[in-house]
């Protein structure tokens, strides 16, 4: 598993398409925190997946005024039609031109599989990481760690 | 490795003698393909272990994929009430497919419930509590998709085929 980038350090900023003609960059989130969720890709063949989860879990998330995007390699349109399918309340964000550069910043970025880990980070809201986890692939890693952090950060 | 935050209680459904040597606690949502395979698996999972299982049942529905997991949630809460959690939790899987109100309100029929007294309790969600709580706590014990099942307390993150399942309820009490 990488060694994604620790706890302490500043977010690196990025701007990625979260529809065919919208973009979102880091730093127009700054303020509040941010939950960014990397995951391997869309479409996993379980019920509840990952983003499905944090989906339910959304309002606990928006009770720390936090925002949660998610991010993998695939495209805006491959996007669109899992988060319609999955009726998801929050954006995705497409890591895929240069495929995963995102996820190589914050060293998620998974060499030979081409996609990125379960890698979470919660970042505070002058931007540096507060808390970040990598997850084995195979395993969703829920939502109770990024629950945790938000409790634990400063006021 | 997630554990489960909160421990099996009296206000929890739960099959089998409390002192048996291993609890196993799923969390599950009634519209699930892969809760209904698992229901199969828990059934086969008593069968082989009986008195050596304590089975526990909490609601994790969801909704925003599963739009009658919540209503089937809150009828099986509303069964509970008279004392037929179980005779309920089971018909819902055996008819997941045609999951719906009517289902739901036919089947407190059939198990002589007060079907109108259910259907004013859906409405009212005077149960959304309850499935609610079920699901927050779930969500902070680390269940990460449904079903999500604990052993004694460890969450177990192998598949949920029954050999897998059998060897580690073996496991846990040992």
């Amino acid at each position: 598993m990488s060694k994604i980038l620790p706890a302490g350090t500043p977010a690196p900023d990025f701007t990625l398409h979260v529809t065919p003609d919208q973009t979102l960059s880091l730093k127009e989130l700054r303020g509040r925190p941010v939950i960014l969720a990397f995951y391997p890709a869309d479409w996993s063949p379980v019920c509840g997946d990952q983003m499905a989860l944090y989906n339910e879990v959304l309002p606990e998330f928006h009770r720390f005024n936090a925002e949660l995007v998610g991010i993998s390699v695939d495209g805006v349109w491959c996007h669109a039609a899992f988060s319609r399918d999955r009726n998801l309340h929050f954006p995705l964000l497409a890591d895929f031109e240069p495929k995963g550069a995102v996820a190589k910043l914050y060293q998620a970025f998974r060499d030979g599989d081409g996609f990125s880990e379960r890698a979470l980070f919660v970042i505070d809201k002058n931007g540096t990481i507060a808390w970040s986890y990598v997850s084995p692939v195979a395993v969703n890693p829920g939502a109770d760690g990024i629950l945790e952090a938000l409790e634990n950060l400063p006021k | 490795m997630a554990n489960l935050r909160v421990p099996v209680g009296p206000t929890d459904h739960a099959q089998g003698p409390a002192d048996a040597p291993v609890t196993l606690v799923e969390y599950g949502d009634y519209e699930c393909p892969h809760c209904r395979h698992a229901h199969t698996i828990v059934k086969a999972l008593q069968k082989r272990f009986g008195s050596q299982l304590r089975f526990v049942f909490r609601n994790f529905p969801l909704r925003e994929i599963h739009p009658n997991a919540e209503a089937a949630a809150e009828t099986a809460e509303f069964a509970a009430t008279q004392d037929k959690f179980w005779e309920m939790h089971d018909r819902i899987f055996e008819k997941q497919q045609d999951l719906s109100d009517e289902l739901l309100l036919d089947l407190a029929k059939r198990l002589k419930l007060d079907a109108q007294e259910l259907a004013r309790a859906l409405e009212t969600g005077e149960f959304a509590e309850r499935v609610k709580k079920d699901f927050s706590e779930g969500v902070r014990s680390g269940v990460n998709g449904t079903p999500t099942f604990f052993i004694n307390g460890q969450r177990h993150d192998a598949d949920f085929e029954l050999d897998t399942l059998v060897r580690a309820i073996t496991e846990a009490s040992m």
